[in-house]
């Protein structure tokens, strides 16, 4: 069988399914590919992208709770709002490795720009199909200009930011089709594209919060601050320490056999790492927090039944996970950091569901019903979120993410 | 001013400033070093008062509700509906049933009538008409990333529905919740508001709910006419309304202002908007943006500078 494909190799486009099919025969890819979990994501995504069709048949009415009181939905609310956090990977992992010089964080870079690149590829994805006319959305960047709106630099810059995660992402794309040539100019271009990544998350993250300056009288006060869009900013570079230990955590053990030596042997040691410095942030974001309610002296509401609620966000979703890491990392103990970096990742989508939706438009009468999401909407949402996997798997099972390929030895910029 | 007339003038002037270079011009650059000290003290006081000189289009129209006058006989939802060629309601206009919940404008509608109940003393109802109140300085306009929203000269803000991609930013931004959106379209939906009538206004007439109204709640005018116009009324009548001009200062002002006899906090208005433009809220932000641009690729150039040859240590 090693000798058959060999000889069948040979020609272009045998080569080009070899790379797909991660070098076995087709028969045995397609016997591969039935496992318990393909059998679930085909079931969900059977469920849900019909739905989607059915978005651009009848209107964003018949699938999601969006309302004219209500203008975003969780598409935004989870796809946007708390993807693009999530998607906080590449920019953090980019810097540490390639400007602060912690080089030991290499094996790590490359998990982290592809987390990124996804998140944000797939937070345009739910963007195309909640806006109501997505072939136009290239319209703010060359139709017609509104430099007054903070949405207008988000556009610009996820755009942006979109394409220098490719090009930061493009060295593991090029070894995995033998590009050699280009892959040198891409590596050439490395740092540029890391400061350009860093200037572009530091807009962009807290812009999203900036958005919602619009909003004052609707999002509850506790909520609406002058410094949200530092609050964004602060919690988005946690997000991305928290989000490279967990996809980290999954990777390694689902897909083992991709990752190399180097990576599982450092993998403890790296997340302990990664905890302290995520643990440093979140104290400076509770601080912040903290601060947010002095500033605008909102102690009083704090004895309301929202004021619990901003306490169940601020002590039992920053506080306490920020605590689980510090003890994690007090005792060198991987697994305890792992369990705060969940944590900790649940508190940052809480805070941006509570702003985006849970607090928008609290003193409306019936809210409480309006924002509870259709079953609809909920299975759209869970289907784009497999093929989030799903992309994600097959690439990490081809291009060389968590190992290093033997033909492209390690190099820093 | 003749082309040869203005040769000859900024020739003489040119010969007087060379005479009185030596003195006049330090005392001129005593003056203007002076002001620009006093500007970096007094910096942020003058911006404020800078912002509030902006007055707007001089002779902007707008239009006065006076609640106290509305009877809620919805003639004013009807003539938007023909005017605006909008889809039959499904409640007829002259059924009073639609005041039992509270309705808000929607795709299909411009322009709303709520019942509220009226003080206890008098017994009666209250009605107030909603629909888009045509910012002095719109959060729409400030919030879309496409500039589909235009302040006119006229005074309607308009929506343009060639530029729209749909975000609904704009009914995030908008504080009276007027935008609404045609969410049952699948591949044209558009944002739908009041357009107080802008052809009608620019052509020289006036805006169909206020012609049609039956008993003057509704007037059309100069919006600095139709505030002279609602102070006389709350001076003469003081126990008729309360002593506010809803719309005067809200959200930086609005084209349409209202009258009331009960506190407007009881008729839903919003009551807790800033007396300023709420995109004064994100100039912080955006002002901090060019920083970053340019600090942050020198700063981090010289941390990366600072660490690549750095051996790691652990």
């Amino acid at each position: 069988m090693k000798t058959d494909y060999l000889v069948k190799a040979d020609t272009y486009p045998a080569r080009i399914l070899d790379k797909l099919t991660m070098g076995m025969p087709l028969s045995e890819y397609a016997r591969k590919l039935v496992t318990p979990f393909n059998v679930v994501a085909v079931i969900i995504l059977s469920l849900g992208l019909p739905l989607i069709g059915l978005r651009f048949w009848k209107g964003l009415a018949v699938v999601t709770h969006a309302s004219n009181e209500y203008p975003w939905s969780i598409l935004l609310g989870w796809g946007l709002f708390s993807g693009v956090p999530l998607s906080a990977t590449g920019y953090v992992m980019a810097t540490a490795v390639y400007i602060f010089g912690f080089k030991k964080y290499h094996p790590l870079v490359r998990l982290g720009v592809l987390t990124g690149f996804m998140g944000y590829l797939f937070a345009v994805i739910y963007l195309l199909i909640d806006i109501g006319r997505p072939w136009r959305i290239y319209y703010p960047m060359a139709v017609s200009f509104g430099p007054t709106s903070v949405l207008f630099l988000v556009a610009w810059h996820v755009a942006t930011y979109l394409t220098v995660q490719l090009l930061e992402f493009s060295p593991a794309i090029l070894e995995w089709l033998n590009a050699r040539r280009t892959r040198r100019w891409a590596i050439l271009i490395t740092v540029a594209m890391t400061i350009a990544g860093v200037i572009l998350s530091t807009l962009h993250q807290s812009a999203l919060g900036a958005l919602f300056l619009m909003a004052p009288g609707k999002l509850h006060p506790l909520w609406y601050s002058a410094f949200i869009p530092v609050f964004f900013f602060i919690s988005s570079i946690y997000a991305g320490f928290c989000m490279v230990i967990a996809v980290s955590t999954v990777a390694s053990r689902y897909l083992r056999d991709k990752a190399d030596g180097q990576f599982l042997t450092s993998l403890d040691g790296l997340t302990v790492g990664l905890g302290k410095a995520a643990c440093v942030v979140m104290f400076v974001y509770f601080a912040l927090r903290v601060i947010g309610v002095a500033h605008d002296d909102n102690w009083a509401l704090l004895g309301t039944s929202y004021g619990y609620w901003f306490l169940v966000e601020v002590l039992l979703f920053v506080l306490v996970p920020c605590i689980v890491l510090t003890a994690g990392v007090k005792r060198n103990d991987a697994r305890i950091v792992r369990a705060g970096a969940f944590h900790a990742i649940a508190g940052v989508i809480l805070t941006r569901l509570n702003v985006s939706i849970l607090m928008f438009n609290w003193n409306l009468p019936g809210h409480f019903q309006a924002i509870v999401p259709p079953v609809r909407e909920v299975f759209i949402v869970a289907s784009i979120i497999m093929l989030h996997i799903l992309i994600f798997r097959w690439i990490l099972n081809r291009m060389p993410v968590m190992r290093e390929d033997p033909d492209y030895p390690e190099e820093h910029p | 001013m003749g082309k040869p007339e203005n040769d000859a003038g900024s020739g003489r002037s040119r010969l007087e400033k060379e005479e009185g270079r030596g003195t006049v011009s330090r005392r001129d650059f005593l003056r203007v070093a002076a002001l620009a000290g006093g500007t970096v003290f007094l910096g942020t006081a003058a911006d404020a008062e800078a912002l509030h000189d902006l007055s707007g289009w001089p002779d902007r129209m707008g239009m006065l509700t006076d609640l106290t006058e509305c009877v809620g006989c919805r003639t004013c939802e009807s003539a938007c509906n023909a005017a605006n060629r909008l889809p039959a309601p499904e409640i007829p206009f002259d059924e009073k049933s639609v005041f039992d919940q509270k309705r808000r404008p929607t795709a299909s509608a411009y322009t709303v009538v709520n019942r509220y109940e009226g003080p206890k003393s008098s017994g009666n109802p209250v009605y107030r008409k909603v629909q888009c109140n045509h910012c002095e300085e719109p959060s729409c306009a400030a919030a879309c990333p496409v500039k589909a929203y235009t302040k006119t000269p006229e005074g309607p803000v308009l929506y343009d529905k060639d530029l729209c991609f749909g975000c609904r930013y704009c009914m995030v931004a908008c504080p009276f919740y007027a935008p609404a959106y045609d969410y049952d379209s699948a591949l044209e939906p558009r944002v739908v508001k009041c357009t107080m009538c802008h052809g009608k206004v620019k052509a020289g007439g006036i805006p169909a709910c206020a012609g049609a109204c039956p008993v003057g709640a509704v007037t059309f005018g100069k919006r600095k006419d139709l505030m002279k116009v609602a102070r006389d009324r709350i001076r003469k009548y003081p126990e008729r309304y309360v002593d506010q001009i809803y719309g005067e200062f809200e959200a930086g002002g609005t084209g349409w202002i209202y009258l009331s006899g009960v506190p407007f906090g009881e008729l839903d208005f919003p009551t807790k908007l800033p007396g300023k433009p709420i995109v004064e809220n994100t100039k912080g932000f955006l002002s901090a943006v060019p920083l970053v641009l340019t600090l942050w690729p020198a700063l981090l150039g010289v941390c990366y500078a600072a660490n690549r040859n750095k051996e790691e240590k652990e």
